[in-house]
């Protein structure tokens, strides 16, 4: 049981009168990992975790979350996860405690109010109304109200957009004690560096269909995969060269500047970030340079 | 008591505190069908056949404000705001919460209802009711139908801007026909005749025979049964059609 996946996903499509928004996705995310959906607006990101989280249901394909089919929205299932939506509300006339309280009493095992509270950095808030919160604030009490049943599987949806540098990090930082807790996360994010920091794997997704899935630091290393060598020649222009294997490259640069008696200045190695295989995959095929 | 029973009383319990930190909800609930009376009291309080009309009539408009006007405009707001859909992901059944907003909406209709009965023993010569098993029954009949069509009508509503404006359109020209103000007996037969279409005529017909003329329940089956029809119409579109997301999402 425990080395069933989370989620598993098999060719899951959903379709909206006409259009199709998910065209046969296929992913699995295991017990433990935070798993990182990125692409576009209108990629069906959204439509795919909303399956996922039972508040869609799907047109065909096979869909499991936590060995439960949240088609059904078994009430188990929910008692299980947390889920931090895109956007939604909250009672305006509650206390910020009152609010967490009350969610706790909805879940069979929930952690303590307190220690979530601090959690999700909402410490001086508790007394507070909600509708007295900012943007950043009602955002954490989103966490606070997703984490206080203590579930096995976090969805985060856009979970900082809106968040200032500072308020993000801290954000990251209880993603990260999630995962060290042994969660499960499903993170969908526009922010490619987020999903770099947090993710052990991303897939991107455009049009409704995946375009590519795995580690961030290795998604460069498939089709797209190369290196990028930077150097400033004899004459002082910078020069740069792409490469598949640069060994024999930066062995000729070095010795060439070792002959000359000069300094290699300015050299650099990289290798394609998530970035740019991001905005690889996900551009228009117009602009793609294939 | 089952674990949904005790999570719908959890919910009820936070309705309710809720309920009475919304001045504007709390005003519009209590405070203005008694300042109505109050007024219309005064009005008519030369002519005791007029404060018999009015005290039943503000009763009958009172389970109307609390239930079909209350839960029209709270559930648009909740689902407009997304609190409806963040309700859903959690483990809380959908027949708890449903219960609970019920339950909180008819606790302020029996609370609104006894203050009128009050009012109208204390200031307007109306007396302690003729008929408690009719009282019961037709506030019983009147909070189901009035509530079932409130969140039916929820549905139509497009956003929460609109939402005073569409349950005023209903509300309004309700409460005119129906004979809350007057006896609607004296209005033009056009007006008589799209008021017995709907429901709250008939709620008032029967609280007026419960708390003023002693008209007993077997003559009032007639009013029963239309409100029994708005009743399974409201109820069925209140389910069918109900959305916990708003729809520009």
């Amino acid at each position: 049981m425990s080395d069933a996946p989370a989620i598993l996903v098999r060719d899951l499509r959903k379709t909206y009168d006409a259009f199709e928004a998910v065209r046969g996705i296929d992913f699995e995310v295991a017990r433990g990992e935070v798993f990182g959906l990125l692409g576009p607006n209108g990629a069906g990101k959204t439509t795919t975790v909303e399956i996922l989280e039972g508040y869609r249901t799907r047109t065909s394909g096979i869909v499991s979350v936590l060995g439960l089919d949240p088609g059904d929205r078994p009430r188990a299932l929910r008692e299980r996860t947390g889920i931090v939506l895109q956007s939604s509300g909250m009672y305006r006339h509650l206390r910020v405690r009152e609010a967490v309280e009350h969610w706790a009493r909805l879940y069979p095992a929930p952690r303590d109010v307190d220690e979530v509270l601090a959690l999700a950095q909402l410490e001086g808030k508790e007394d507070g109304l909600v509708r007295t919160l900012s943007g950043g604030q009602a955002r954490r009490l989103d966490f606070a109200l997703a984490l206080i049943g203590d579930p096995e599987l976090i969805f985060l949806d856009e979970p900082t957009t809106g968040f200032d540098p500072q308020a993000r990090r801290q954000a990251w930082d209880v993603i990260r004690h999630l995962a060290e807790l042994g969660k499960t996360v499903l993170l969908t994010t526009h922010y490619l560096d987020e999903a770099q920091a947090l993710a052990d794997r991303v897939a991107i997704i455009k049009d409704g269909r995946i375009l590519a899935e795995g580690p961030p630091s290795e998604l460069g290393v498939g089709s797209a995969s190369h290196y990028r060598v930077a150097w400033r020649d004899e004459d002082g222009v910078l020069q740069e060269r792409e490469a598949t294997e640069p060994t024999a490259l930066l062995h000729q640069l070095t010795s060439a500047a070792l002959a000359r008696g000069e300094a290699l200045r300015d050299l650099s190695v990289t290798r394609p970030t998530l970035e740019d295989v991001y905005l690889e995959l996900t551009a228009e095929p117009e602009t793609t340079h294939v | 008591m089952s674990d949904a029973a005790v999570l719908t009383w959890h919910q009820y319990r936070l309705e309710r505190k809720m309920f009475w930190r919304n001045p504007t909800a709390a005003f519009f609930n209590f405070v203005l069908p008694l300042l109505f009376l109050g007024l219309f009291g005064a009005i008519f309080s030369g002519s005791q056949h007029d404060l018999d009309v009015i005290v039943p009539g503000i009763a009958g408009m009172s389970i109307m404000a609390t239930t079909f006007s209350a839960l029209a405009m709270n559930i648009t707001f909740l689902r407009e705001q997304g609190v409806l859909k963040r309700v859903r992901g959690t483990p809380l059944p959908t027949g708890s919460y449903l219960a609970a907003i019920g339950a909180n909406a008819v606790t302020n209709a029996v609370l609104q209802v006894g203050i009128v009965i009050l009012a109208g023993k204390l200031f307007f010569g109306v007396g302690w009711p003729k008929d408690w098993i009719e009282l019961f029954v037709f506030v019983v009949a009147g909070v189901a139908c009035l509530a079932s069509l409130g969140v039916a009508w929820s549905h139509v509503i497009p956003n929460f801007d609109a939402a005073a404006a569409y349950q005023n359109i209903v509300f309004l020209p309700t409460i005119f026909v129906s004979g809350v103000f007057y006896d609607a007996d004296t209005a033009p037969s056009f007006l008589r005749d799209i008021a017995q279409v709907l429901p709250l005529i008939h709620i008032i017909d029967g609280l007026s025979g419960a708390l003023v003329t002693g008209r007993g329940l077997s003559d009032n089956l007639s009013a029963l049964a239309v409100i029994g029809v708005w009743t399974a119409f409201g109820t069925l579109f209140a389910v069918r059609g109900f959305s916990w997301e708003s729809r520009r999402a």
